[in-house]
């Protein structure tokens, strides 16, 4: 729902490496998405192929890495993935979580030419 | 071919906006409530009864975030200082208000005169967790027709929340809303929110959230 106006981001920021870069063309922009982030790749890829056109982002393939939600319990610290809606520690079954890994949302690296 | 190492957060363009809408807002000694919910939770009426109760206590305006309409504008036009609608519908996130699009609401409000801003977002449990406005407190508000497991289906939202409320508690005996479950979710997500409970309608805890308010203001205010 939101991922016109990142994607516009995507390729400004992109655009703007290239060009301190002095690169001719964007081959391809690896993105790093966390799985809580809500963000939809192929909804990305759709606007990119639009918004890119007519610049040297112009069919550059985005690369997704998909990183999987971490919690951490507040509780005794173990380090779990959530197994369902309900969030509660394997460990101690406490209920006091905190995501550490999920959330990221960020241009990892560009291959540009 | 080369490769070049970027680490940049694609969301970096809004944070920077939020900061400087941050900056302007304390420069002018103008406290910000951004206020976020499902469509329908109660949102304008939680504004309504704040701008009732502060009268005369604080100089309050509101921004309005809605896809269309000026439907909420003009229901707290008489009460706010001052008020500004913000349509999301043409701009390229129509889910949520975004930094850029206070900053311009910003310029339209006499700061000056002014020492709260609530910022009712577009209603959404999800894009509006994701885009920083530059607001000093965020605000969930939970109503109970919506069944109280909210919190585990769209945690994002909750974990940031400066404040949670449960809205709508004239509802308790219609609906199987758990108040209990739904405060052990908040505080396992997020032991720091205050938790209200609250129904806009016969103006339960509105006092204690009114308070809640005051004291927030009043102690940024202090820090400056």
């Amino acid at each position: 729902m939101h991922e016109l106006g990142v994607t516009e981001n995507i390729v400004n920021i992109a655009l703007a490496k290239a060009g301190e870069a002095q690169a001719s063309k964007v081959i391809k922009i690896n993105l790093v998405i966390g799985e809580m982030s809500g963000f939809v790749p192929d909804c990305i890829q759709f606007y990119f192929d639009s918004l890119s056109k007519d610049t040297i982002a112009q069919g550059a393939v985005l690369h997704f890495e998909s990183v999987p939600a971490q919690l951490r319990c507040r509780n005794c610290a173990t380090i779990f993935q959530p197994q369902d809606t309900l969030w509660s520690c394997p460990k101690c079954r406490g209920q006091s979580i905190e995501i550490s890994k999920g959330r990221e949302l960020y241009i990892e690296s560009m291959e540009v030419e | 071919m080369k490769k070049i190492e970027v680490i940049q957060n694609i969301l970096d363009a809004n944070e920077t906006i939020a900061s400087r809408n941050q900056q302007l807002l304390d420069k002018h000694k103008v406290f910000a409530i951004n206020i976020m919910s499902a469509p329908g939770a109660g949102k304008t009426s939680l504004i309504l009864q704040t701008l009732a109760r502060l009268k005369g206590r604080l100089n309050v305006a509101v921004i309005e975030g809605d896809v269309a309409s000026t439907v909420d504008a003009e229901k707290v036009q008489s009460e706010a200082k001052a008020v500004v609608q913000i349509n999301t519908r043409n701009m390229p996130e129509s889910c949520s208000l975004m930094a850029a699009m206070i900053e311009s609401a910003l310029k339209d409000m006499p700061l000056d005169n002014i020492d709260l801003v609530l910022i009712e977002n577009v209603g959404n449990l999800i894009c509006p967790a994701e885009f920083n406005l530059g607001e000093h407190k965020r605000v969930v508000i939970s109503s109970l027709p919506e069944g109280d497991d909210k919190p585990i289906k769209y945690p994002l939202i909750f974990v940031d929340a400066d404040a949670v409320i449960i809205n709508k508690m004239d509802f308790l005996p219609h609906v199987d809303f758990d108040i209990a479950t739904f405060r052990r979710s908040i505080a396992g997500l997020n032991p720091k929110a205050e938790v209200f409970q609250a129904s806009c309608k016969t103006s339960e805890g509105i006092e204690r959230w009114c308070s809640w308010v005051l004291e927030q203001v009043e102690t940024n205010a202090t820090k400056r």
